[in-house]
């Protein structure tokens, strides 16, 4: 027999080596030693194992002497989650690292916008869930040891001072290893360490008591097997509801328990470990469970009737007088205990002070955090509380209960708690649709009914609920009994609690999710989430960029310790090519520093720090609009610029054709000086040779004398001629001329304009004008007109070819115009020349003549000035010109004619 | 180098057959673990399913999906970002 002091030295003695074992493997992580065992995938798979606790070592036992094999479900489902990690696991092992999420209430408030409503709610939830099941591991240490308090004797053992102890040590261990360092995402090496050697402890433990019952009690493979089919537990008697709805609630379990989010999501420093763990964990849950069947069917055959099933682990090995294993099985039992409490206590303190105790010290002190003062004791302390405030809630809970269900109602209660959390969180991370209002009514409904169906009837019949209420139900409402939900009866209860919460709270889920809207945070971060495997980007940027780089400074200091902020400031300065300490507050840096923050002290929490400094306390339709709006300002602005671009190309275009107008003109100057000066430069050589000739011979005979005087004469008058043309034809293009306005017959102006070009002498010309009926009177400048005439009828005069040149002058009268056309019997004009011939100098080539070229652009200006035109007359044989009178200058035949100038 | 092509596009076709075997093997886990509820009850007509067998079935299935399951990580643990990048892959939305 072993003493109990003995015992309680021995135990003591493997706390110390785990304490050791902790404390070293800290101390090598700080010195960044180690890594590799550290952080290896086989110590992430035995750290998983804390999901075998108190309850697989000794309740599976006891489960199975009670109810055969439906033990087994706790641990199938488990395994399919693993095996299953391609579907879920690795995408909620990915958020967990992209997110930097610190537990499953930071997971599932960062889903829904970072509601710290919701981090609340899951907290107590999962508070509330847990309390029982760490209530639990303190029981069966308590049990454990009264087995060998029993053997002993004259020991005076007090289970409930030994359930204060073993709570105090789990505390103690707690606090120092779990709140050490201050980001959980750096991760708790000395606890990890420590429950991975716990778990070689249990499973060796369990295997060796297994080992003893089948080869050492049992007879080895066959016997025992024999013996399992001819005891009371000897055939399949599962119900089919049980089986499939615990494996179930195992499985969601297994996910939303905080104490596996914290190992499995957490503490995980590598994805590829998930899928090592995916057969290893399976494995080591198969060998848990392997020997639990032998090892309740030889207790219940060896041991005496009445004896608690749930302890034969123990009792077994000691009622055969195996004393070492008895001691390595007390061992086993222990690790289980204590790892589980460990590890389940880190995690909900973590949600504890993130959730509930720092949104109430951040609000209950203005200013928040930015007044002085280190944040981190005060995150550190709300920590130790927690865990000190968890763990009495265990021992309170212990206490009150008495410690006397079996073991493995009282986790399957825990169970069903938890297993509220999985809607919500499946629906978080694969579904966008899912809002925050429909995460908080499932949760509710979900929870509720858990209470009403599962939790206090575990109580048992009176108190809390009386056995009324299972009778007649709730309040008298027959629908309304915890056993029988709407009336429905002979429903297993754990199966009818499980299907009822599950099913009612995800209905409630989904229902309030698709009629209800999410706010821009929510759908952001659900895109974040779901998409989480496409591109694991930044969760959502602060739009204000006026927080002061020196407030977040002084706010991370405090919270990740001044070395760390600094260093973390100085990296990102340098990112930005800043020299200085201090980095721009651009929004990815603000970012990066609340997900830092937020690896410490929760994403809520970290969310509400940063917007106190920042500003604007989260982007809200508002400020969406408010970018909406702007880009949209930037569209229209663009397009303004893209507008004034193409005036500016068209300006330029316009630019260029009028510079190329103006090279075109400089050039016709420069062609029209040279022209002018050739002509002025032929009649004033010709005066100045016979000038010469007349001063220089002194012998000249009058008639030489009297013919070179008349050349000279004739040369000046030509001379003054073409200055007059140039002059005139000058006035003519500035516009600068003024029109004299008179009233005369067509008729007397076509006489008089041909009376005047056929005087004086030269060839003889016979013009033939056809007036007809059409004897209008004008209302122009007539002078100017008969000039033009003139003009006409001395060009055929000049240049006709024709033996006996002939000039038909015919009126015609077209609609609203006048048409008089000059025809003679010539050669006509070339049709290359014909679009020339009214530019300024053009004279046909070839043609002998006096004139300088000047006639029809003068005569082409003046018809412009009247408003009416001039143009040649193709289409005939001799030369054609037409000049168009304006309807305008036609003074209708009604009007009295008026004979003398009107102005 | 044709020989070459042909011989990756083979790898990356065995690799996302794998990943299918991934993704389904749960599910065939799940198939064999509920078979029990086929198993009759000792309350039945028919003689009840004896303990030694349902134990050998049930650790039996056990024992097949942890090999299976290690050695598709096995197969995988060189190519993890195939399925990443795996056009034939579910779409999930």
């Amino acid at each position: 027999m072993v003493a109990l002091n003995e015992l309680v030295l021995v135990c003591l003695a493997y706390v110390a080596g785990l304490f050791l074992v902790a404390f070293l493997a800290e101390r090598a992580a700080l010195r960044g030693q180690g890594g590799a065992l550290l952080r290896s995938p086989l110590v992430y798979t035995l750290s998983l194992s804390i999901y075998c606790t108190a309850w697989t070592f000794y309740g599976a036992v006891g489960y199975a002497a009670r109810s055969g094999l439906e033990y087994v479900t706790i641990y199938l489902g488990p395994s399919l989650v693993m095996i299953g990690w391609w579907w879920g696991l690795r995408r909620l092992v990915r958020i967990g690292r992209s997110q930097r999420v610190t537990s499953i209430a930071d997971l599932i408030s960062s889903r829904y916008g970072k509601s710290n409503l919701l981090a609340i709610i899951v907290t107590l939830m999962a508070v509330i869930g847990v309390t029982p099941y760490i209530a639990l591991q303190l029981q069966s240490v308590v049990l454990s040891l009264s087995i060998f308090a029993g053997t002993g004797a004259g020991v005076d053992y007090n289970p409930v001072t030994a359930a204060l102890w073993v709570a105090g040590g789990l505390a103690l261990f707690t606090v120092l290893f779990g709140t050490r360092n201050l980001n959980v995402n750096e991760r708790h090496h000395g606890v990890v360490i420590a429950v991975a050697v716990e778990a070689v402890v249990k499973l060796v433990a369990l295997l060796a008591v297994g080992i003893f019952v089948v080869w050492g009690l049992g007879g080895g493979v066959g016997d025992t097997l024999a013996r399992i089919d001819a005891s009371s537990i000897g055939h399949w008697e599962v119900q089919g509801s049980r089986w499939a709805a615990l494996t179930m609630l195992s499985a969601a379990a297994f996910v939303c328990l905080p104490r596996m989010f914290q190992v499995m999501v957490v503490e995980n420093d590598d994805e590829r470990y998930l899928q090592i763990a995916s057969w290893a964990f399976p494995l080591y849950l198969m060998l848990m469970s392997l020997f639990v069947v032998p090892i309740a069917v030889v207790g219940l055959d060896l041991m005496p009737a009445g004896s608690n099933p749930d302890l034969f682990v123990l009792s077994l090995p000691l009622s055969q007088g195996q004393n070492g294993l008895a001691m390595l099985s007390f061992l086993g039992g222990f690790s289980s205990a204590t790892s589980m409490v460990i590890v389940a206590t880190l995690a909900l303190s973590t949600m504890v002070s993130n959730h509930i105790v720092m949104p109430i010290w951040l609000n209950t002190r203005q200013g928040g955090a930015m007044q002085s003062g280190d944040v981190r004791h005060v995150v550190i302390l709300a920590r130790r509380l927690s865990i000190l405030l968890i763990i009495a809630l265990g021992f309170f809970y212990y206490r009150v209960s008495g410690g006397s269900s079996a073991l493995a109602a009282i986790g399957t209660i825990s169970f069903g708690g938890v297993a509220q959390f999985l809607p919500a969180l499946l629906g978080g991370i694969f579904w966008r649709g899912a809002t925050r209002s429909g995460a908080i009514c499932g949760l509710g409904v979900g929870f509720a009914i858990w209470v009403f169906t599962m939790l206090l009837p575990s109580f048992g019949m009176g108190a809390p609920l009386t056995p009324d209420t299972f009778e007649r139900g709730l309040w008298g409402l027959a629908w309304l009994r915890p056993q029988a939900l709407f009336g429905i009866e002979g429903v297993d209860p754990t199966v009818h609690a499980v299907v009822w919460s599950l099913s009612l709270n995800a209905l409630a889920f989904v229902a309030v999710s698709i009629v209800s809207f999410p706010d821009p945070i929510e759908r952001l971060q659900g895109a974040q989430f779901v998409n989480v495997l496409d591109h694991s980007g930044p969760a959502r940027s602060w739009t204000a960029s006026v927080a002061g780089s020196e407030d977040l400074m002084i706010m991370a200091q405090r919270i990740l310790g001044a070395v760390e902020a600094q260093a973390f400031f100085r990296a990102e300065a340098a990112r930005q090519g800043i020299t200085g300490r201090l980095p721009e507050p651009t929004p990815a840096f603000v970012q990066a520093l609340e997900r830092e923050l937020a690896a410490s002290v929760g994403a809520a929490t970290a969310h509400a720090m940063v917007s106190q400094i920042v500003g604007g306390t989260s982007v809200s339709v508002q400020d969406l609009l408010a970018v909406a709006d702007e880009s949209a300002q930037m569209l229209e602005y663009s397009n303004q610029l893209e507008q004034k671009s193409r005036e500016i190309t068209e300006t330029a275009a316009k630019l260029r054709s009028a510079n190329e107008k103006l090279t075109q003109l400089s050039l016709q100057k420069d062609g029209f000086l040279s022209q002018i000066s050739h002509e002025l430069r032929t009649p004033m050589t010709s005066i100045r040779s016979f000038s010469e000739i007349l001063r220089d011979t002194g012998k000249l005979s009058e008639a030489d004398k009297t013919h070179y005087a008349s050349i000279i004469h004739s040369e000046t008058i030509r001379l003054t001629r073409l200055l007059d043309d140039l002059l005139d034809l000058s006035v003519l293009e500035n516009g600068q001329v003024t029109l004299r306005i008179s009233e005369d017959r067509l008729q007397a102006i076509i006489e008089r304009a041909v009376t005047t070009a056929l005087a004086g002498a030269g060839r003889a010309l016979q013009v033939h004008t056809v007036v007809g009926d059409i004897d209008v009177v004008l209302r122009t400048d007539v002078d100017r007109l008969v000039q033009v005439f003139i003009n006409l009828v001395s060009n055929t005069r000049k240049y006709c070819e024709a033996a006996h040149p002939e000039l038909t002058i015919q009126v015609h009268r077209a609609d609203a115009v006048l048409w008089i056309d000059f025809i003679d019997n010539g050669r006509g004009i070339d049709r290359e020349a014909q679009s020339v011939i009214f530019e300024k100098f053009y004279r046909i080539s070839g043609v002998e003549g006096e004139g300088a070229g000047l006639g029809l652009a003068i005569c082409h200006e003046i018809m412009v000035r009247l408003g009416g035109s001039i143009h040649y007359l193709a289409g005939h044989s001799g030369t054609g010109f037409r000049v168009t009178v304006p309807q305008t200058a036609i003074v209708e035949a009604s009007e009295k004619p008026v004979l003398y100038p009107v102005i | 180098m044709p020989e070459r092509r042909i011989f990756l596009e083979r790898r990356s076709y065995r690799m996302r057959r794998v990943m299918d075997a991934v993704r389904l093997w749960p599910l065939v886990g799940l198939a064999l673990w509920m078979v029990p509820l086929l198993w009759p009850l000792p309350t039945g007509s028919t003689d009840p399913m004896p303990m030694s067998v349902a134990l050998r079935y049930l650790f039996g299935v056990w024992l097949v999906l942890v090999l299976g399951t290690g050695a598709l990580w096995w197969r995988t643990k060189g190519g993890e970002t195939v399925d990443e990048t795996d056009p034939a892959a579910p779409q999930e939305s």
